[in-house]
């Protein structure tokens, strides 16, 4: 199933790109592509440091399943204000 | 009203059309571009955002903030792109009968606003540039 990830802030700085679109295996979680990504990138270890998650624009945890065409956003904690 | 903008933002223009006769109080509170950060000179930030999600949740703080508060009316705008020292970043501009339950949603709405929408700085200094991760 295709996922369209989205980095913001330092994770976009990371991974060197805004936005990349993934084909996730069956019952992949946002944990799942997390870890996936941290061997892409190793600077994105969810265990280093702390990464927000957000589903369609809703604050997920890590355990939250995944569907085709899902929008996965990324980030750092936030900064505004 | 919830706004991203990346203009200045005009704090006088949105009292203006928010307040009303039957209103006691308008309680403002403008972010403001501090020209330092942890003993360095700061001389210009980069507010991004996440803007659909940004959006949804300015929305949903905004309607939290006429639920748990008495006030008529509620304004949150949020400036996004190079802003330097002295400019306004966030304007939270709230109207009620009485200046209590006005006082207390505006607190309501900025720190909320620290705490879960997702819009990010990052400080450029004379020597570099850093992301800002946490509030203050």
């Amino acid at each position: 199933m295709m996922i369209r990830v989205l980095f913001f802030a330092s994770l976009a700085d990371i991974a060197g790109t805004p936005e990349i679109t993934l084909d996730a295996p069956e019952h992949a979680t946002v944990g799942s592509l997390l870890a996936g990504l941290a061997a892409r990138f190793p600077a994105m270890d969810p265990n280093q440091g702390r990464i927000l998650s957000a589903v369609n624009s809703r604050y997920v945890r890590r355990d939250e399943p995944l569907h085709d065409g899902d929008e996965v956003a990324l980030f750092p904690p936030v900064s505004g204000g | 009203m919830i706004r991203l903008v990346r203009e200045p933002i005009d704090v006088a223009g949105i009292r203006r059309s928010l307040a009303r006769e039957e209103d006691g109080a308008v309680v403002i509170f403008e972010g403001v571009v501090r020209n330092h950060s942890h003993g360095k000179r700061v001389c210009s930030l980069e507010y991004s955002a996440y803007e659909a999600m940004a959006l949804s949740e300015l929305e949903q703080a905004d309607t939290e903030a006429r639920r748990q508060f008495d006030i008529r009316d509620i304004a949150i705008v949020h400036r996004l792109g190079r802003l330097y020292p002295g400019e306004c970043s966030v304007a939270v501009v709230v109207a009620s009968a009485h200046r209590a339950a006005a006082f207390n949603a505006c607190r309501f709405a900025i720190d909320t606003i620290k705490n879960k929408v997702p819009i990010w700085k990052k400080e450029f200094f004379e020597d570099g540039e850093a992301w800002v991760e946490s509030s203050d």
